[in-house]
């Protein structure tokens, strides 16, 4: 509480004065003094003040701020209430008719895309079309002479083309090893027998049919019959459709049945890797020799020695079918070895 | 008098294999339950078959070919009751509800 102005010259302060036996310069001096005192303290009370008022802007900046937080918050789990439940009331509905539609869509630009594309294609059978040119006719005319096979499209592939069919066997022995490679686990077999990768990939078999009674019976069955047929395929392949690919993957389908039903232990008595590398690798060998001598005769001219035989017969078409015989065995090794790769890491 | 009398024969035989077909798809959507379906399923694997078989052998007559596609019937009648059979074994192996969809077994449930 501030003394008023004149408090100095009321007749109280001077009655006080004058039992003090003071003058009024006195006073001044003292008054000056205590301003003095007074501007110390102002100066400290300000300084605090300010202290104070940082403190209390900071403190109510963080309480602005949580308070902000805790609004947001509200509001967050108020449009999280209120949309908890969309995607299973609304969004599901919304997005099955979307797909739907878009589905349709799809559809019907691919179809529309394919039609357009089909009829701009030159009629069916035409004389005049880009594909009647003269090595059709040269097939045509001389395929039979030249290969031996009735077959015209084998006689094509293994004979005219062999060294792009050698090229996808190749292709087929190099995919087969590049999986080995990455997919390979029996690697550690016996070095460190708790490596877990390879105990948790056994633990998968775990799930298989394990000697289904009926899967078995079946396979005694069918497998003969498959294989049967798959021989059939490949050694038919210069007489009628079929041929090594073709057969091979039927050859490779039943060793794959025969796998299923009777497990590994019983199919790796025939299909070990040992025995994959020699039956994949040696094929190989031979049709690039073969070929090759094949070749070299028939660019410098010369007789290669090969007979043609009579075509119809199953023993004609020169070296139509061991070639054949060679690929058949390649892809049907290549199949199954790559069912037992990506199955269990291994043969 | 024989034309017609194949032709009547040929398409009783693919009109019985058509319907065959589409009842199997019918059920194969109407049903919810995999061992449901499945049976739906197999009618158009093993009787449509059959009958549109039958039927395209008798149009065109009995060759060598006829005996090779009519060679592909009882094989698949032993293949897919098979594959079914491996298919349902799965389900009841990793279904835990199947007690609800039917009845069950002691040893499966």
């Amino acid at each position: 509480m501030k003394p008023r102005s004149d408090y100095e010259h009321s007749w109280w302060r001077r009655l006080v004065r004058f039992v003090d036996g003071e003058t009024l310069a006195d006073v001044e001096k003292r008054e000056e003094e205590a301003g003095e005192n007074d501007a110390q303290s102002q100066k400290l009370a300000d300084t605090m003040a300010e202290q104070l008022f940082e403190q209390e802007e900071k403190y109510d900046r963080a309480d602005r701020k949580r308070r902000l937080e805790m609004e947001h918050e509200k509001e967050a789990m108020a449009l999280y209430d209120k949309y908890k439940n969309w995607p299973k009331e609304h969004g599901v509905k919304i997005f099955g008719r979307l797909y739907a539609v878009m589905a349709v869509v799809l559809c019907v630009i691919i179809i529309t895309t394919l039609l357009v594309t089909v009829s701009y294609l030159p009629e069916f059978g035409h004389a005049d079309n880009p594909n009647n040119n003269e090595v059709v006719e040269r097939y045509n005319e001389k395929a039979l002479e030249e290969t031996g096979a009735t077959n015209i499209v084998a006689g094509m592939i293994l004979d005219y083309r062999a060294f792009d069919t050698l090229g996808e066997s190749h292709v087929l022995f190099i995919a087969a090893v590049c999986v080995m490679i990455l997919l390979r686990l029996d690697i550690t077999k016996g070095k460190n027998p708790t490596d877990t990768k390879r105990l948790e990939e056994e633990n998968d078999r775990l799930y298989e049919p394990k000697n289904d009674k009926i899967l078995q019976l079946s396979a005694r069955i069918l497998v003969p019959i498959i294989i049967l047929f798959g021989i059939y395929v490949i050694l038919n392949g210069h007489l009628s459709p079929g041929g090594g690919f073709s057969g091979g993957a039927i050859i490779g389908a039943g060793l794959i049945l025969y796998l299923n039903a009777f497990g590994f232990e019983k199919a790796s008595r025939i299909m070990n890797r040992k025995n994959y590398a020699v039956i994949s690798v040696v094929p190989l060998l031979f049709y690039a020799l073969a070929k090759g001598y094949s070749f070299f005769t028939g660019a410098n001219h010369l007789e290669s020695g090969i007979p043609k035989g009579t075509p119809g017969a199953i023993l004609s078409g020169g070296l139509i079918l061991p070639l054949n015989i060679c690929v058949g065995v390649v892809v049907a090794c290549t199949m199954y070895h790559f069912y037992t790769l990506f199955r269990k890491g291994g043969m | 008098m024989m034309e017609w009398l194949r032709f009547s024969v040929v398409a009783l035989f693919l009109t019985a294999s058509l319907g065959m077909a589409v009842i199997s798809v019918a059920g194969v959507f109407k049903f919810k339950f995999i061992l449901n379906r499945m049976h739906a399923a197999a009618i158009c694997d093993s009787f449509a078959l059959l009958l549109g078989m039958i039927g395209t052998a008798v149009a065109y007559g009995f060759s060598f070919a006829t005996i090779k596609v009519l060679l592909i019937v009882p094989l698949i009648w032993v293949a897919s009751p098979v594959s079914g059979h491996l298919i349902a074994r799965l389900e009841v192996t990793t279904d835990k509800h199947l007690s609800e969809e039917c009845e069950v077994q002691d040893e499966w449930k």
